[in-house]
């Protein structure tokens, strides 16, 4: 991506942005969300988000890999199992990359 | 500590009010902005870009995965595709405002629309609600009524009261979006400095999955999210390497459109057996009828 190219983007994200923000606020009593759309909106963030981790997890160097030798796979469970019981954020990346710096020295023979 | 302070006339109260309330929600956002600046930095953003993403797009799983997918040149069109739909969920915050907002200058709401983040939506709805309810109730109170009573106070229904002049609320939203915007600045700075002083080997690119699975999984509240999550995840490693990142569209719209569809079939569900209950209530209070246990629409446990 060339320079223009990013701060272009960046800007029209950040227009996109205010766009949603603004909407309904200078819309108010003239526009309502249908309900389908509504409850739709709450599956939003799992599925982009899920969308995102499993090929970075999966997949990082290229072909699918669920064995025990990718690391960051058994870092991902482990740190999904610290979100679960947990709900603590930071907990959750600490522990995921305790795992995966583990896993990289044991495997580097350290 | 917003339940018990009165509404306030003095603007610079409000002001105040509103950083107060939104300082303990600083402490959980401040790592992610460091974490956001590090990380940026990591994936080989220009160090200005990365703090400018911070002012100008101002939302952080948006710039997270605004950050990954420039990483991984990502066309803008699909980059700004996913922008907008990761965002729509502020729709919904701006629908929620818009009744407080609708009576101030237009600046303000251009002003406040800009502030309007996660973080800040959710301490200012609070204060307007439990502020509207209380004032919903000092009304009743004054005119003798029972607070229960009147449910059909303005204040209840979120309308703009008729001394909107008096309302100096929208002071405690820019007091609470300004906090976090700061806090947010200073915390991409200090990240995007201390992101430079971490080696590559540090694998520091994977805080950003990570970060995604503990935004995620407090969100799996019923079978729908899960749902959505899942089929999700497996169409976007299936089409990891479709081209124009088009596999990570499509795994989003199916995931959204699965969560959807089993929100409304178990909606649909809920109301039947609702139905049938309430049918088989009636039944069991005919004197010659048998047990309730034994008119509910599953079978009863084995233990019986």
């Amino acid at each position: 991506m060339t320079s223009a190219t990013l701060w272009l983007t960046l800007l029209a994200g950040g227009l996109i942005t205010y766009a949603i923000r603004l909407s309904l606020i200078l819309a108010w009593g003239r526009v309502t969300l249908p309900p389908t759309l509504q409850r739709g909106l709450r599956f939003v963030p799992p599925a982009v988000l899920s969308a995102i981790i499993f090929p970075e997890i999966l997949r990082h160097d290229g072909p699918l890999d669920v064995s025990f030798g990718n690391t960051r796979l058994l870092a991902g469970l482990v740190a999904a199992l610290v979100a679960w019981r947990t709900k603590n954020a930071l907990l959750t990346i600490a522990a995921g990359m305790a795992v995966l710096w583990g896993l990289q020295m044991l495997f580097r023979g350290v | 500590m917003i339940g018990q302070t009165e509404p306030m006339s003095d603007s610079r109260n409000e002001f105040l009010a509103g950083v107060r309330a939104e300082l303990p929600i600083l402490l959980g956002v401040a790592p992610f902005g460091m974490i956001y600046g590090a990380l940026a930095v990591a994936a080989g953003l220009p160090t200005a870009a990365a703090q400018a993403m911070s002012a100008i797009v101002f939302a952080g799983s948006a710039q997270f995965i605004l950050t990954q997918l420039i990483a991984t040149s990502t066309p803008p069109v699909v980059l700004l595709l996913t922008v907008f739909v990761v965002n729509l969920r502020h729709m919904l915050y701006s629908a929620s405002v818009a009744p407080y907002v609708h009576g101030l200058k237009t600046r303000w709401k251009w002003l406040l629309a800009y502030l309007l983040t996660d973080e800040a939506y959710a301490v200012t709805i609070t204060y307007y609600q439990q502020t509207t309810a209380q004032t919903h109730r000092r009304d009743a109170e004054a005119a003798g009524v029972e607070p229960g009573m009147s449910q059909h106070s303005p204040h209840l229904r979120g309308e703009v009261p008729e001394d909107a002049g008096a309302d100096k609320r929208h002071w405690f939203f820019l007091g609470g979006g300004l906090a976090l915007w700061s806090c947010w600045q200073v915390c991409t700075a200090i990240g995007i400095f201390l992101g430079a002083q971490v080696p590559p080997s540090w694998s520091l690119d994977f805080t950003l999955p990570l970060t995604f699975i503990a935004l995620v999984i407090p969100a799996l509240v019923d079978r729908p999210a899960v749902a959505a999550a899942l089929t999700a995840g497996i169409v976007g490693a299936i089409g990891a390497g479709w081209p124009y990142k088009t596999g990570l569209v499509a795994a989003a719209l199916v995931g959204i459109a699965v969560g959807t569809w089993l929100d409304s079939t178990q909606r649909a569900r809920q109301q039947r057996e609702y139905r049938n209950e309430s049918a088989g209530l009636t039944e069991s209070n005919k004197p010659d009828s048998l047990h309730p246990v034994d008119s509910l629409p599953y079978p009863a446990s084995e233990e019986k």
